[in-house]
């Protein structure tokens, strides 16, 4: 376990960084040795990401070392640490989809196929599929990235990443920042096997959220929470339990999710959906959804749960059965429609979909409800600020004041600014498509405590949660779905909640 | 295909389009809106856009008829005096450039000032007055004929395959498609983003000089008002050619053809007796057409 650090390929020693407001990595020490691959496991806002920015050479240190090879190394930027033979393969897909395949591999290193000031596309494409036979990935290197599927894209990421050993001195250390995220399990075990197969090549870091996949790929783990590594852990001797509890720094218990908040809900029906479909997308969705229930709907990438998600949205309207919403059936062709039908869609990127940044705190709040705040025209600011203060209050929305733009909170609070949103504009329907994504652990508990006060007044929820655990936590209900179609019911109240492991059956 | 329609639609209805005197006339003024356009197309690739083609080429063919042999000055610095102009015109767009990276100013504002500072200096240069070139050699761009074509087309074409090459043969011209697709990405591959946009703003600048060059050949004058109006056909012909305003998608072979389309459609409402009035609003149809058919509306959710 404590080999020296002089022989790893990569080693951090005592890493310090620090952006304003938050201590991102404290003192963090971690090494990579040849040929291995290193687990990085922790919630969101961790370092994990941090920790992967500094080791890209997109941020810089405040204090420690970057051993590469066991000697001392600084990564100016991205191109200095491809240098230096780490490579990157993004959680974001990072091809450019209007290049092809081989001008993506070797972009931003076409100087050793320019002739006289000309590029030699012969001799690139020749190297191109040399790099795409080492991932065994079978496709004309002259192919437009946009053409390939998911896993394809992943493959040539990482052959991408690969070429680094071209010309890279010294060992080379690929970072795999959440690849599996978009694949299906199929590819992932394709992609599993290609990592495992290139060890002779390379070392990895490997990043996922997925505890089961790290303990399937990697050799050691770390574990990461505030800011600091908090166990690292040779893969025989760890399992999920194990990790969960040291991520999350205590067991899963029920109170977590405020269960003994959960009312039950009323027995006045707000949404129905009736055989319920959308071509290629999902179909015979039938649910109710009554007055103050939190309804999470289950289900991995490709089951069509995200698609519902929006339908109720309004930015997928289905084409098949009905939806009835307050007895009423609609078809939600705009997002306009959703909110005069009383659904607010609490978006999962909520930066760039749930919140006007560059708004107050105020402006936001008030967003969704200004038909009502407006008397012969104009805007009733004088009750617009009343409205404002009190949601702030209610929600307890941490915030300079109700003039301070949106853009200078943080995640927990913007999540809050936005429920105040649809709360102000009386939605009777809450759609959380990924409510906590991106909050730390207290910011989440907040979340799950505004659930558990809004459905009190009556308020629906429908919920797409990050994880299970989320899920089954604050539901009452749990639809399970599985290739478009509802696989599973279960009923979710406090004290009978599901096992994971009997949706998970249903969901794959 | 819609060059070919259009050709056949105005051939059908007046033969005298498809006439050999007819297709030199609109290669003649087809030359001006291609070698802007190429500039511009590269621009556009990037995903900026460049405002500044007729304060570049108002000062080019103002500068060049100042330096040629000429009605108002003793200078004759005969062909000489093109190369002088083409750095001219690189100076200027390293300098947009330089601008739009390094105070971060939009392409949008950067290339609106310096349009008006280009014009501006003509016309400080100027007075008002007009130039009168008597250089054979410049003139002969517009008068001499190789295979019946003017000379000004010849060199319009050799500038297509010097952007053909740029754009398909060289790293920058693979780098210009990159920072059009994704500007961060590009950045994380290791591409000096500033150094790209930097150099593709002068490459533009090269050929609104050119451009200014035929210009003033074609008009065999220099004057503050000769760019009035290209600055439109420019981006016109970009557009219309296809090459999309989001950057990334395109190339200059569409831009050719979508300069030919803007000249063609000209040309054919002469033909057909199109007042002149309603022409230049047929533009403004094309232009917005051309732009609403090449927008992908299913991935374009926010419209700026």
């Amino acid at each position: 376990m404590n080999a020296p650090v002089a022989q790893a390929a990569l080693a951090l020693v005592k890493v310090d960084k620090r952006f304003p407001g938050v201590h991102a990595l404290k003192d963090v020490s971690i090494d990579v040795r040849r040929g291995e691959v290193i687990g990085l496991i922790g919630e969101n806002g961790a370092g994990k990401s941090t920790l992967m920015k500094i080791l890209s050479g997109v941020y810089q240190p405040d204090r420690g070392d970057i051993l590469i090879g066991g000697k001392r190394s600084r990564l100016a930027n991205a191109a200095d640490a491809a240098r230096q033979g780490i490579g990157m393969v993004f959680q974001e897909q990072s091809l450019f989809p209007n290049l092809t395949v081989g001008e993506n591999l070797y972009l931003g290193a076409e100087a050793q196929f320019i002739r006289f000031g000309l590029m030699d596309w012969s001799a690139l494409y020749d190297a191109a599929r040399r790099q795409l036979d080492k991932v065994s990935l079978a496709i004309d290197p002259r192919m437009r990235a946009d053409e390939l599927d998911f896993a394809s894209r992943q493959m040539v990421e990482l052959a991408k990443a690969l070429t680094l050993e071209e010309h890279a001195k010294g060992d080379l250390v690929i970072l795999l920042d959440e690849p599996t995220s978009v694949l299906e399990r199929a590819e992932i075990d394709i992609l599993f096997a290609r990592v495992r197969a290139l060890k002779s090549r390379a070392s990895f870091i490997f990043v996922s959220h997925r505890l089961d996949e790290v303990l399937e790929l990697s050799d050691r783990i770390y574990v990461m929470k505030d800011g600091a590594v908090v166990a690292e852990l040779e893969t025989a001797n760890a399992e999920v339990q194990t990790l969960h509890r040291l991520m999350v720094g205590r067991s899963l218990q029920s109170e977590y999710y405020r269960e003994s908040l959960q009312a039950s809900f009323r027995n006045e029906v707000v949404a129905e959906a009736v055989g319920l479909g959308l071509a290629d997308k999902y179909r015979d969705v039938d649910f109710k959804l009554h007055a103050g229930e939190i309804l999470g709907v289950a289900g991995v990438i490709g089951s069509g749960r995200e698609e519902l998600t929006r339908t109720l949205a309004g930015l997928a309207p289905h084409d098949r059965g009905r939806l009835l919403v307050r007895g009423r059936e609609v078809r939600l062709a705009t997002p306009a429609e959703a909110v005069d039908c009383g659904l607010g869609y609490v978006p999962r990127e909520r930066r760039v979909e749930g919140l006007v940044l560059f708004l107050s705190v105020a402006a936001n709040i008030t967003l969704a409800a200004l038909t009502e705040l407006t008397r012969y025209g104009f805007v009733d600011r004088r009750e617009e600020r009343r409205l404002a203060r009190e949601w702030v209050e209610r929600l307890q929305v941490r915030t300079p004041g109700i003039d301070a733009l949106c853009l200078n909170l943080s995640g927990g609070n913007q999540q809050k600014v936005v429920l105040a949103k649809w709360l102000t504009a009386k939605a009777k329907i809450l759609i959380l498509d990924h409510p906590t994504r991106g909050l730390d652990v207290g910011a989440k508990e907040e979340v799950y405590e505004l659930a558990r006060a809004v459905t009190k007044q009556g308020v629906a929820i429908i919920l797409t949660s990050d994880t299970l655990d989320e899920t089954i936590g604050l539901s009452h209900n749990v639809l399970v779905m599985r290739d478009g179609a509802i696989t599973h019911r279960a009923g979710a109240s406090p004290g009978g909640k599901p096992r994971q492991v009997d949706l998970i059956k249903h969901m794959v | 295909m819609v060059l070919i329609a259009l050709g056949g639609i105005i051939a059908g209805l007046n033969p005298n389009f498809l006439t050999f005197g007819n297709l030199v006339r609109v290669s003649q003024a087809a030359m001006i809106p291609l070698v802007l356009g190429l500039g511009e197309t590269f621009i556009v690739l990037m995903g900026s856009i460049d405002l500044s083609v007729e304060g570049v080429l108002t000062l080019a063919a103002v500068i060049l008829s100042m330096l040629v042999l000429n009605g108002a000055n003793a200078n004759d610095f005969g062909m000489l005096a093109v190369p002088c102009v083409l750095i001219l015109g690189a100076g200027v767009g390293f300098l947009s450039g330089l601008v739009h990276v390094t105070l971060k100013v939009p392409s949008f504002m950067a290339t609106l000032g310096v349009w008006f500072m280009g014009v501006g200096a003509a016309n400080a240069l100027l007075g008002g007055m007009a130039i009168r070139i008597n250089d054979p050699w410049i003139r002969a761009l517009a008068i001499e004929r190789f295979f019946g074509f003017p000379l000004g087309v010849w060199l319009a074409l050799g500038c297509l395959g010097a952007a053909l090459v740029i754009q398909d043969h060289t790293r920058l011209g693979r780098h210009i498609y990159a920072l059009g697709g994704g500007e961060e990405l590009a950045a994380f591959s290791g591409i000096a983003v500033t150094r790209v946009r930097i150099a593709t703003f002068t490459l533009a600048g090269v050929f609104y000089a050119i451009g200014g060059v035929l210009a003033a050949a074609q008009l065999g004058l220099g004057n503050a008002q000769i760019g009035s109006g290209w600055l439109f056909t420019t981006i016109t012909a970009v557009v219309v050619g296809g090459t999309s305003l989001s950057g990334g998608e395109g190339g200059v072979l569409q831009t050719l053809v979508g300069a030919l389309i803007v000249v063609v459609l000209a040309n054919g409402m002469v033909l057909l007796g199109v007042p002149s009035d309603v022409q230049i609003g047929v533009q403004g149809l094309l232009i917005i057409a051309a732009v609403g058919l090449s927008i992908d509306r299913k991935r374009a959710r926010l419209v700026k």
